[in-house]
């Protein structure tokens, strides 16, 4: 039972990845190509959400607010949600300027490689604007209290359970968004035969860019998270893009359910490992995962057959 | 030491990385630009490269395995050799992938790579990394500078028959089958040609390139770290090639030299512009210049400075 603790570490982790995949997910199969700018947009949103704050510090005097046990309140909250349109935003501009004019190339290719230079602009130019030291949205250490009764060795934050919980009804919200909207079925549409929706009269150019709106948000909350149970700096997302890849592929290339059971299963298994082989090689745990299902399951574990 | 002398010894100091760049960039060239492999991991063998060199050749210590002292054209050997198996390994896994699996592979291969040589202190030293690694020349030259430009004449020698192998390979036999098949395997498998053989063939000695490279860097500094062989390394390498032109050795070459260049001069650029309070800084800049090169190029001019050339034989003036 000496693995217990590592659930949360795993869910909440897991959480991160899964809201990032699903950006990622929908960008692979709807646009066409593997995005490496994705882990650059989560780490503007952490970003903004820290920009913002403090801004909102700086004009109003006062912090975050507290809501409950919750190291955060109202006006972080409202943070967020400014993040995430900022977010979608970005990540809209960026197609715009760079990836739609490229992709009359009709080369994957070349997204791909513009996305490195995308990638570092954006990482670097962080660095460059706040510096590459650590930054955090509140210097409040929280206590970790059991949650599960019985289960004493299993413990969380308010903060954590605060993330898992709004993780989960992110993707409610998806998943009725996808099969309830008439946005949500032509992305579904694209994604799966760009052609023929098309010809149905999807337009794809819309359906472009609310899937970077889309995207780039949940992004933005994915930064947040880890800006909040861990910390912010300029590497936060390039670093998971490992991971991140690793989900969508393990839970198969255009499927949004398939990300969110990838990011999980990579979370679960990267914090899991710790205890077996050590906090260092957790990245090689997604790698191994990653090549496993590129080797012996392509289509991934929810995704269609090509 | 007059101002003359110090830009002498800087540009040495310019060329021989600008050529450590070219030969990694010729390295990419026969794998992406001649057979069409879209290897992101570069940063990987260049690390095993160096590693190789500098734990073949360094003075033995406790800490690590390793040192074993032997002479410096040794330590170039085993890093080729290395970086050539390492490829070899992770050729016969991957190449089969298609495209953007094989760039999440390599990318995934170099992240471990670089985390192994992090923690695997018994074999690497870990984040301290390998220092006193042979300088050839020292003994003779009198000078860092006199040393450091013989190093380059060295360097130089070897980035000139590099290139001149590989310019004779592309055009041979071998080459155009690789050229083949990056753009109709179906074709080229139809007369016969395994794909995968000569694919893979094209990345363990492209692997075996950059590993030399490596070996270039590790002996010209003298200390090798894992900070050294991040991500970055290969997405430098990658806008050098598409700025000079993949597909063409000469592009890649002149890619190297160029956007090092470049690099350097944002670098001093920066230095002058920015306060003093902010120059830790500044060197993000440099890179945020990079990507931006690539993207700009990508959007303008994709084939990049020397493009492709279409070849048809070295006996057949194209």
């Amino acid at each position: 039972m000496t693995w217990l603790p590592y659930l949360v570490d795993g869910l909440l982790l897991g959480a991160t990845i899964a809201l990032g995949a699903v950006g990622l997910t929908l960008t692979y199969s709807i646009l066409g190509f593997a995005n490496f700018t994705h882990g650059d947009l989560i780490t503007w949103g952490a970003y903004f959400v820290l920009s913002l704050t403090l801004g909102w510090t700086a004009l109003t005097g006062t912090g975050l607010g507290r809501l409950g046990p919750l190291s955060f309140g109202w006006p972080f909250l409202a943070a967020l949600g400014a993040a995430m349109v900022l977010t979608g935003a970005l990540g809209a501009l960026l197609d715009r300027v760079l990836f739609r004019p490229l992709r009359q190339h009709g080369m994957q290719i070349v997204l791909v490689i513009a996305s490195f230079g995308a990638s570092l602009a954006l990482r670097y130019g962080l660095a460059f604007l706040y510096g590459p030291e650590p930054h955090y949205y509140t210097r409040e250490i929280q206590l970790a209290a059991p949650v599960i009764p019985g289960l004493s060795a299993v413990r969380a934050t308010p903060d954590q359970l605060f993330v898992l919980g709004l993780t989960a009804g992110l993707m409610i919200g998806l998943h009725l968004l996808l099969t309830r909207t008439t946005l949500g079925r032509a992305m579904r549409a694209v994604s799966e035969n760009p052609t023929l929706a098309r010809v149905v009269g999807v337009d794809p150019q819309a359906v472009a860019r609310w899937t970077w709106l889309i995207g780039g948000a949940l992004a933005a909350v994915g930064g947040a998270f880890v800006g909040l149970t861990v910390q912010i700096r300029p590497w936060l997302g390039f670093d998971l893009l490992l991971p991140l890849f690793a989900a969508t592929i393990l839970g198969g290339v255009g499927s949004v359910y398939g990300a969110v059971l990838g990011g999980l299963v990579i979370g679960m298994a990267e914090a899991l490992a710790v205890p077996l082989v050590g906090a260092e090689y957790r990245a090689a745990v997604a790698f191994l995962a990653l090549l496993g299902a590129l080797l012996l399951r392509p289509r991934g574990l929810l995704g269609t057959r090509e | 030491m007059s101002a003359t002398a110090d830009l002498g010894a800087y540009l040495v100091f310019f060329l021989v990385v600008a050529l450590y760049y070219a030969l990694l960039c010729l390295g990419l060239n026969l794998q992406w630009g001649v057979t069409g492999l879209f290897n992101v991991g570069v940063a990987g063998f260049v690390c095993v490269g160096a590693y190789a060199s500098a734990l073949l050749t360094g003075p033995s210590s406790p800490d690590h395995w390793g040192g074993l002292g032997w002479p410096v054209a040794v330590g170039w050997a085993g890093a080729a050799g290395l970086a050539g198996l390492a490829a070899l390994l992770v050729g016969a896994v991957t190449l089969r992938l298609r495209h953007d699996y094989l760039a999440i592979s390599t990318f995934g291969i170099a992240v471990t790579i670089q985390l192994v040589a992090l923690n695997f202190v018994r074999l690497t030293n870990g984040p301290f990394g390998i220092a006193q690694i042979p300088r050839p020349f020292a003994a003779w030259a009198g000078t860092p500078v006199a040393r450091n430009a013989l190093y380059l004449g060295l360097v130089g020698l070897v980035v000139a028959g590099t290139y001149g192998a590989l310019e004779r390979l592309v055009r041979s036999p071998w080459g155009r089958v690789l050229r083949a098949l990056r753009e109709d395997e179906a074709a080229a498998a139809a007369l016969g040609k395994s794909p995968a053989r000569y694919r893979l063939e094209a990345f363990v000695l492209g692997a075996m390139v950059m590993g030399l490279a490596g070996a270039v860097y590790a002996h010209f500094v003298g200390y090798v770290a894992p900070e050294d062989f991040l991500p970055i390394l290969t997405f430098q390498v990658w806008t050098m090639l598409v700025v000079g032109g993949s597909g063409s050795n000469r592009g890649a070459l002149v890619g190297g030299v160029l956007v090092w260049g470049l690099w350097s001069a944002s670098g001093a650029m920066v230095a002058q512009l920015l306060p003093q309070a902010m120059q830790a800084r500044g060197a993000a800049l440099q890179v945020v210049l990079i990507g931006l090169v690539l993207a700009v190029v990508l959007l303008r001019r994709p084939r990049g400075l020397f493009g492709e050339e279409a070849v048809v034989s070295r006996h057949v003036e194209a």
